[in-house]
């Protein structure tokens, strides 16, 4: 379970925590953002395996997505290119159910397991349908962290937050992924209402864009995922140092308000 | 016994099997696979939907609207020249004569009534062919309801009349970019849509794809194509008919034709689209060339390649063109209940010019595809000479006169 202890560690050394999103494939140097990512103080990553079909996502990883596959990312190659990446904080892949039931539950479980990956994220895969790919991810000593939204009742929630491994995945919103002018109140209730039902780490996503909402969110939760905002800056020709000062301001900010 | 004449009371059969589990048809196909933000919306919808459709005062509504509005019921009408040309007796379920010209108006006036059940205020939809946009644009007039539709850009370009239409009835048409741009990518903008705002929102989907409760609810509300048919098929012919043919999209209009006929001993014929043909790659065969996948919100058949993404489909019909097919659909044809054929662009562009010369009917150029398969049968002898086919003639031609002008004059250069 190295996510999540590596999460729980970092929260009791009393930091917020800040998992970056980075689209897999996109362009032949993806990798040294990742590194580059790493160095500015990401406490894990979150690396997109690209689907022709993102229905949570917004017009930015749409865009990211298509591009990274016009130029040949696959799932086989995105998870071959992470194994053994010298890298020392946990990585978590974020894909749609339709790769990983179509190379098998026990296939893809295993061959993220063998490449070091420690966790993923399906947001098109809920709770009530997890059963395959959950047990066989459980088996993998894969985490897989499960999502609540704005709409999830309580008694739901509390469920979700106790089978969810890794972290809370708190959808931040009610939309999907992409850049927002403004944290919405929302987000701040979503972080304390699971706080309120789980010990494991709360991390809000969807929608947070700047220092200023990360740190806000993080005022209600353990930490913020950002993803949308980082991915931008890698379409308009951002590199490696581009994503490292970028993160260095989340992290710098993050740090200040605690 | 009913005449099921025009202007008779519409006769709703009793409700249909429903899935079991969460959603699952036969083969484990069907589910629930969406971002857990829409999971409490298909809930509500869910049991909503079950409670009306045991509700008397629901089914009656539903009835008179299908009468006093859509037209319904609508005739079997016997094609005595073409039986004639091809050696087996021709029926016809003639959906082409609704309000708005296609069966799509079926699942939407049940759509409607819910979402009014429901306190919502805004539809929003896909469409490929427009006629799914065009039944949703027009009882969201009917109902005062506000009304998105969401359509791929190459759909906006060839059913440019289907565009007005929406526009006319007061709805606003969003052309969808992504991807291939067409069905595939208008319902993926639907879903982002509905993602933001499913507490005030009704997705009215248009065919019996998406998520639990869509495939049993869409069936059900277009079930009434199979139970009026296999009544007038009965007072017509003495009995069941030998083939049943449909086209299949996302599989509305067939899975309903065949709701009908499940338990009797007719064949059942589900037509794809083969495109440019099957060894093409372009087409848009789910059933025969589909492997199982999970796609807006159901597993079921997919058009993918060896990586899991979905592929891009292909047919001269914007309605057929649609890399998937409903999760009942895959459950059939896993059990062996229906059988799955297909028929290219060109053999539909014929079937919709010898239906219009020999019987005055101008077909849709979806269902033109089931004329297209018949045709074939009949002449390669797979369907036994003098037997009786009933095809279900999904919607009318006009929307694609203008394409087909078009590709005759392209062929004649
Ligand atoms: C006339 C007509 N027939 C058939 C279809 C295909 O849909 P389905 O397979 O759901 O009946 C469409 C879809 O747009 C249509 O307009």
């Amino acid at each position: 379970m190295k996510l999540e202890s590596h999460l729980r560690e970092r929260r009791e050394a009393g930091h917020k925590l800040l998992v970056p999103y980075v689209t897999g494939g996109l362009g032949a140097g993806w990798r040294d953002v990742l590194r580059a990512v790493a160095a500015a103080g990401a406490d894990a990553i979150e690396v997109g395996i690209p689907f022709s079909d993102p229905v949570m996502d917004g017009k930015t990883i749409q865009e990211a997505s298509q591009r990274a596959l016009e130029i040949g990312a696959t799932p086989d190659a995105i998870i071959a290119d992470l194994r053994g990446i010298d890298i020392d904080i946990p990585i978590a892949v974020m894909t749609y159910y339709n790769p990983v039931f179509h190379a098998g539950h026990e296939r893809f479980a295993s061959a993220l397991a063998d490449a070091g990956v420690d966790a993923a994220i399906i947001p098109d895969l809920p709770f009530d349908e997890l059963d395959g790919w959950g047990d066989a991810a459980d088996r993998a000593r894969v985490e897989t962290v499960l999502l609540a939204a704005p709409t999830t009742p309580e008694e739901r929630l509390r469920l979700i937050c106790e089978r969810s491994r890794g972290f809370v995945y708190a959808v931040a919103l009610m939309g999907v992924t992409g850049e927002r002018a403004n944290l919405p109140e929302q987000a701040l209730t979503m972080g304390r209402r699971c706080s309120k039902v789980t010990d494991r780490p709360v991390l809000l996503g969807v929608g947070i864009s700047t220092p200023e909402q990360a740190v806000q969110a993080a005022g209600a939760a353990d930490g913020v995922v950002v993803g949308s905002a980082l991915v931008r800056r890698l379409l308009q020709g951002g590199g490696p140092d581009e994503a490292g000062a970028f993160v260095a301001g989340l992290r710098a900010a993050l740090d200040a308000a605690t | 016994m009913t005449s099921l004449a025009r202007g008779e009371p519409v006769l709703l059969g009793p409700a249909g099997p429903e899935p079991t589990g969460l959603g699952r048809f036969e083969g484990d196909f069907g589910g629930r696979f969406v971002p857990e933000s829409l999971v409490p919306a298909l809930e509500e919808l869910e049991h909503e939907f079950r409670a009306a459709w045991h509700s008397d005062e629901f089914r009656r509504e539903f009835a008179d609207l299908l009468q006093s509005y859509a037209g319904r019921p609508t005739p079997v009408t016997e094609c005595h020249r073409l039986s004639e040309r091809l050696g087996v007796r021709v029926l016809l379920k003639r959906e082409d004569l609704t309000h708005t010209g296609s069966h799509k108006i079926n699942n939407v006036l049940g759509q409607a009534l819910l979402t009014r059940r429901m306190s919502k205020r805004r539809l929003i939809a896909e469409t490929g062919a427009g006629q799914h946009g065009v039944a949703t644009a027009t009882a969201a007039a009917l109902f005062g309801l506000e009304c998105i539709v969401f359509m791929g850009a190459v759909d906006v370009e060839r059913q440019s009349l289907n565009v007005f239409r929406m526009r006319l009835l007061g709805a606003e048409v969003i052309p969808v970019h992504s991807g291939s741009a067409t069905l595939k990518d208008a319902i993926n903008d639907a879903l982002r849509d509905w993602v933001a705002t499913v507490e005030t929102t009704h997705y009215c989907i248009g065919s019996v794809v998406g998520p639990h409760p869509y495939p049993w609810m869409v069936r059900e509300f277009q079930r009434v194509v199979g139970d009026e048919a296999r009544t007038q098929c009965r007072a017509l012919l003495g009995g069941d008919p030998d083939v049943v043919v449909a086209c299949v999209g996302g599989g509305s209009n067939a899975i309903g034709t065949f709701a009908g006929f499940v338990d009797t001993d007719a064949r059942l014929v589900g037509v794809e689209a083969a495109g440019l043909g099957l060894e093409s790659g372009k087409h848009g065969a789910s059933v025969n060339r589909g492997v199982p996948g999970v796609l807006h919100g159901a597993k079921s058949l997919f058009l993918q390649d060896e990586h899991g993404q979905i592929r891009e489909a292909h047919s001269i019909s914007a309605g057929l063109d649609y890399p998937g097919v409903g999760p009942e659909h895959a459950a059939l044809a896993a059990a062996g209940r229906a059988e799955y054929a297909c028929a290219t662009d060109h053999e539909a562009l014929d079937a919709f010019q010898a239906l219009s010369v020999t019987e005055g009917i101008v077909p849709a150029l979806e269902p033109s595809h089931a004329l297209a398969w018949v045709t074939r049968a009949a002449r390669e002898g797979s369907i036994a000479p003098g037997s009786t086919v009933l095809v279900t003639l999904s919607g009318r031609g006009d929307k694609d006169a203008m394409q087909v002008a078009e590709h005759l004059s392209g062929d004649s250069r």
